[in-house]
């Protein structure tokens, strides 16, 4: 975090919750982000990231509980609160009917910005996001990852506080993955807050500085991504193939094996301090997988662990 | 990038306003982002709208026209029959104008184009989304309306200054339409429910005396008519055409504000429902 920030949270959330009907799509979660910070919600298809996004963003009323963004509430404060923050929403929402620099000079108007100001600020986020060339080119005629490229400048045209950013690199190859980390890594450097949701344990480690894990609502555990796998899995793992019909079968065989055993329908995960020590135990029982691998614990075994399943299903 | 971020900017002072929550008094960004879009690409709908009023005070009013001869208009004079269905043919244009607008296009650009959504994320309110859209609508009624009483005027139908009126009152009549339509299509989800709009706007259309005088039609049905919105607009703008103005007139200007008033008032409601939910 930069030192020149204060140590108040920009975003607090107390026992918030948003309910469809019977259904608790976020159910009592409480958080607190301080400015500067990368702060992730890592969880499911469906486990309330989005939701809360939205509330955060003052377009989805909650339910019950508090939230303070920037000190305001989103209900009271729409407009003023969402002035500074930057949303990147899970599917883009560009405008087709506008071209690529068109799209971020009237999103730049709707925050009441002058035409003075925004004409050298959209041609310096088409060079950020790599897009100087399509400046004049149609929304539909961009790859993917270009739009989620022009998505991201476009969020950032009233240099916001606070980005919030919804499954920022789903559907990229890796490589427009990397450019979008260091980008976004830039922005966490000039003191953005970022608040951003993801079921890529990868892109969680990759970015941020602490995390909630989210399933049905709830948060189940919160901590920096180094101090979760710390907590909640071993320092290494071990992953066995015995083939789909054998994995279950061979499970009750490695009892005893490691601290922890964890049977998949594609393989069997042994949890180790010593992976390699581990396998030589499993060989020394007679037994051998069609494939082996250790690895290092990843949030994915976090979450695992805490829920049951795992984060891609 | 962003220049380093102090401590005081990541204060808000939560300034409260009237509507604060739903408006940021920033329709006109909106309206921008509406002409910028016309420009590039809606353009030919808009010169469609333009000519279909036109062939048909061609067609009825100088053809079928040949064969009626001369009407009573309001106020008693004899009047030709072109002269009376063009003021009708502008209301109908403007309803239609405004109506497009209102429904076909909010309604793809709330479900397809999520536009809205994203014009949500930003400062903007649902009421600076209303206004600026219903304001577009109006800007092309008024444009339909100026050129439809030009050809009027080329055609010899203009008989009185009054009729110049007829302008600003066909945009009080898209005004209407438009801000009803935009209420309406917030709560339509498919193409299908879409097809109810063409379904009552040509019956409407047809009978609303805009070809022939409402004194043809038995008793029930002519309160029926009268109850219609198209109807008080026709009225309205022949009244105009011929300066001939009565107690009538302003009922049908209040039909017409009471209409804008309420549309407004449940479009900002819906909008807020489902964009703020």
């Amino acid at each position: 975090m930069p030192p020149n920030l204060t140590a108040e949270p920009v975003i607090a959330a107390r026992a918030l919750s948003k309910h469809y009907g019977d259904f608790a799509a976020v159910d009592g979660i409480s958080f607190e982000v301080p400015a500067g910070e990368a702060f992730g919600l890592l969880g499911p298809n469906g486990a309330g990231k989005s939701t809360t996004m939205k509330m955060i963003g003052g377009v989805s009323q909650r339910t019950s509980g508090e939230l303070s963004i920037l000190g305001l509430d989103p209900e009271q404060h729409g407009p003023e609160v969402r002035a500074h923050l930057g949303v990147v929403p899970q599917q883009d929402n560009l405008d087709e009917e506008l071209r690529v620099r068109d799209n971020l000079l009237v999103y730049g108007r709707y925050f009441g910005l002058p035409m003075s100001y925004l004409k050298p600020k959209a041609d310096e986020l088409l060079e950020f996001a790599q897009l100087t060339e399509k400046a004049g080119a149609k929304v539909d005629s961009l790859s993917g990852g270009m739009k989620r490229r022009l998505t991201i400048a476009r969020s950032l045209i009233n240099e916001p506080k606070i980005l919030l950013l919804d499954e920022p690199t789903t559907g990229l190859d890796p490589q427009a993955r990397h450019i979008l980390w260091d980008r976004l890594f830039r922005l966490k450097e000039s003191g953005v807050t970022l608040i951003l949701t993801t079921h890529y344990m990868d892109e969680a480690e990759q970015l941020c500085d602490r995390l909630v894990v989210v399933d049905k609502g709830r948060i189940m555990a919160e901590g920096s991504p180094a101090t979760l796998i710390r907590e909640h899995s071993t320092r290494e793992v071990l992953e066995l193939r015995f083939g789909s019909e054998r994995n279950t079968t061979v499970a009750a065989d490695l009892e005893g094996i490691g601290e922890r055993l964890e049977t998949l329908p594609d393989r069997v995960l042994i949890y180790a301090a010593d992976g390699e020590a581990a396998l030589e135990q499993v060989s020394a029982r007679g037994l051998h997988p069609i494939t082996s691998l250790v690895r290092r614990s990843s949030l994915e075994d976090v979450f695992l662990r805490l829920t049951g399943r795992s984060l891609v299903d | 990038m962003t220049n380093s971020l102090s401590v005081e900017d990541y204060r808000l002072t939560g300034r409260t306003r009237a509507l604060g929550a739903l408006y940021s008094r920033n329709a006109r960004a909106v309206i921008a982002r509406g002409l910028r879009a016309t420009k590039s690409s809606n353009w030919m709908v808009m010169v469609s709208g333009f000519f279909e009023p036109v062939l048909y005070l061609l067609s009825m009013g100088v053809g079928l026209g040949a064969l009626v001869g001369t009407v009573t208009g309001p106020g008693g004079s004899e009047i030709s029959y072109a002269a009376y269905i063009a003021p009708a043919l502008l209301a109908v244009s403007a309803m239609n104008g405004a109506v497009y607008d209102s429904t076909w296009n909010v309604f793809f650009k709330m479900n397809f184009a999520k536009l809205y959504q994203g014009m949500l994320s930003t400062s903007l309110g649902p009421l600076d989304v209303a206004i600026g859209e219903i304001f577009l609508a109006l800007l092309r009624g008024a444009l339909y309306a100026t050129g439809f009483t030009a050809v009027m005027g080329v055609m010899g139908l203009i008989t009185t200054p009054w009729a110049l009126l007829m302008i600003p009152a066909s945009v009080l009549i898209a005004f209407g339409f438009a801000a009803f339509g935009m209420a309406i299509t917030s709560y339509m989800k498919t193409f299908q429910q879409m097809e109810w709009v063409n379904f009552v706007m040509l019956p409407m259309f047809l009978f609303s005396a805009t070809f022939y005088p409402l004194s043809v039609y038995p008793q029930p049905i002519q309160v029926f008519i009268q109850a219609l919105p198209l109807w008080h607009g026709v009225e309205l703008l022949r009244q105009i055409s011929a300066g001939v103005f009565t107690a009538a007139t302003g009922v049908h200007v209040l039909y017409y504000a009471a209409m804008i008033v309420i549309g407004v008032v449940l479009t900002t409601g819906r909008l807020r429902a489902l964009f703020l939910k």
